[in-house]
């Protein structure tokens, strides 16, 4: 018996399996990450910048908490001090466009926070 | 023994991700996946290559259920095939369902110490939620290297975090991955009869995935890490352009993660985790039994020289005449 092509093409089908992102990555090439259009006049966030990159969504889920569960209505950054309301829309919102900032991060980590089921965008439809 | 050993190994290639990879990040975020995907594909090849030349003389039946004879006696077509067809279809059941894990027993002691044979569900149920549990989660990791992500993807994440629970959202087979190895692992460990056959390369796969698993867990969950960071990394990685610069911006706990990662690319080869191709060259399940129905030639059977007795007596009848034997030939 000789079964070699088959295994063969078992074989090529698992290499195609595996290299997938590389040979996606030639065709449609690596993608950019993504522009964010940061507050005007703005010059911080409300912690530090690589600590609301890694973190921006517990804070969010420690504010909610907070809020809901807790009647606490402020919250006081620990790496500058300032107080800041308690509120996705007023305050993260305010200084941030959703479509222009958040959405776009996610969109290139595929990440679709559920929030928006609930909350909404006060700047934009 | 074997299981601290194997413990200690992948604690200390752990920590080596996590500690050297600040003093050189080009050397674990480039340099070692690179090596680990190339050793990985071409160990693979040859491993595949090196079992496709070995010949296959006859069908192993094992047969579990009756075959197919005449048409009035019942036969189990998927246990015991005899065409392509049902065959394929018996691999399907091997490879999609695990179905061989099924008939694992355990024999205890019964009534008069006679032995008692029973049913044990639990390692195909372990098996299965880890073995699915990993493709999801390889599967949602294509979001890491591939810009923009497939829908497919999206659509795997969605139904993996269907219940939404905690932020950053919960996915269900990242705790299956773990929860199913570590069944595995326990059942090494406190069943007698697996403990006293298991070995160091038994011990060490599960520990090094474990270890991958926690240290993702970790990194989602607990201790987070720069996303966007990262796909740039893993982006730039499979167009073949990485970018150093972004390197400092991740976490070691990263590298932890995919110092493991690349261990595990390096080690498969050489492991008995190439099961993954070795379960369809299963001798025993990926051949029809149709032993009696088809004539089946020896693969390696050369031209034998023959003598047959009409020739020989062709060249012996006048002696055997002399001496008086019968011959058939007058
Ligand atoms: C006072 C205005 C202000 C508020 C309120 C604010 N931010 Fe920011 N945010 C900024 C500025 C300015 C930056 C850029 C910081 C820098 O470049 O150092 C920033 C940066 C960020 C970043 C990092 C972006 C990057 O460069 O990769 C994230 C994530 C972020 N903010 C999320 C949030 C979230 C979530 C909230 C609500 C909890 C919030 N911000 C509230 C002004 C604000
Ligand atoms: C089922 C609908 C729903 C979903 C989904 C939801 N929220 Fe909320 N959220 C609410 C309601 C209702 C309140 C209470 C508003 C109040 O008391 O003023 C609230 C309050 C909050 C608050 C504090 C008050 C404010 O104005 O912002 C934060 C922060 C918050 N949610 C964050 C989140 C985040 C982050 C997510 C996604 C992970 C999320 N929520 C998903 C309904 C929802
Ligand atoms: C620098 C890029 C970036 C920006 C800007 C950003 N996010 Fe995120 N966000 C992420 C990443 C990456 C994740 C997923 C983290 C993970 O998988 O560990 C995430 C996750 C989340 C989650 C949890 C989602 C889940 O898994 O359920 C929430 C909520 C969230 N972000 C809210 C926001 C809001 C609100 C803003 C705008 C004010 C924002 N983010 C801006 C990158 C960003
Ligand atoms: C054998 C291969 C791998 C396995 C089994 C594995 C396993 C895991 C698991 C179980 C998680 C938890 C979160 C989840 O379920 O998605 C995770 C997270 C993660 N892994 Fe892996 N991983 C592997 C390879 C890699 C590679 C090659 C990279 C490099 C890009 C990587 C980067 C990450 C990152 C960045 C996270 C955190 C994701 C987040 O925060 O959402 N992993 N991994």
């Amino acid at each position: 018996m000789n079964d070699k092509w088959k295994i063969i093409l078992g074989l090529v089908v698992f290499l195609a399996a595996v290299t997938f992102p590389v040979w996606r990555g030639a065709i449609a090439g690596a993608g950019e990450p993504p522009e964010l259009q940061l507050p005007e006049g703005k010059t911080k966030c409300i912690e530090s910048k690589e600590f609301m990159i890694d973190n921006h969504m517990n804070m969010l889920d420690e504010w909610r908490n907070m809020l809901v569960r807790e009647d606490i209505h402020e919250y006081t950054s620990k790496e500058y001090g300032d107080t800041y309301e308690i509120s996705l829309n007023k305050t993260c919102l305010n200084c941030h466009k959703k479509t222009e900032f958040c959405d776009k991060c996610h969109a290139y980590a595929d990440v679709e926070p559920y929030c928006w089921d609930c909350h909404y965008d006060p700047k934009g439809d | 023994m074997k299981v601290i050993i194997g413990l200690i190994a992948v604690s200390v290639l752990f920590l080596a991700g996590y500690g050297l990879s600040g003093a050189a990040p080009y050397l674990f975020g480039v340099i070692i996946p690179y090596a680990a995907f190339a050793l990985f594909l071409a160990g693979f090849v040859y491993r595949v290559l090196a079992w496709a030349k070995v010949p296959v003389p006859f069908r192993i039946t094992t047969t579990c259920g009756g075959h197919k004879t005449h048409d009035w006696l019942p036969r189990s077509k998927y246990d015991n095939p005899s065409n392509a067809v049902e065959t394929f279809i018996r691999m399907l059941l091997e490879v999609l369902c695990f179905r061989s894990l099924l008939k694992n027993t355990k024999t205890q002691p019964g009534d008069d110490n006679k032995p008692v044979y029973a049913t044990e569900i639990f390692l195909w149920l372990g098996a299965i939620v880890f073995h699915y549990s990993m493709l999801v989660v390889l599967l949602r990791h294509i979001r890491l290297f591939v810009q923009p992500t497939p829908a497919f993807v999206t659509m795997i994440e969605r139904a993996d975090g269907f219940f939404q629970v905690g932020v950053p959202v919960f996915y269900l087979t990242s705790f299956g991955l773990i929860a199913g190895l570590v069944y595995l692992l326990a059942r090494r460990l406190f069943n007698p009869q697996v403990r006293y056959i298991s070995l160091l390369n038994d011990y060490f796969p599960l520990f090094l995935l474990l270890g991958i698993g926690i240290s993702g867990f970790w990194l989602r969950y607990i201790s987070k890490a720069d996303v966007i960071a990262i796909k740039e990394l893993a982006t730039g990685l499979v167009t073949f352009t990485p970018s150093a610069a972004i390197l400092s911006s991740i976490s070691p706990l990263f590298f932890g993660h995919l110092f493991l990662v690349c261990v595990l690319l390096m080690y498969f080869p050489f492991s008995k985790l190439m099961h993954i191709a070795g379960v369809f060259l299963s001798p025993t399940r990926n051949m029809a039994n149709n032993n009696r129905a088809v004539r089946h030639i020896n693969p390696w059977n050369y031209p034998v020289k023959l003598h047959t007795y009409e020739e020989y007596e062709e060249e012996f009848g006048e002696l055997m005449k002399a001496v008086g034997l019968p011959v058939e030939k007058e």
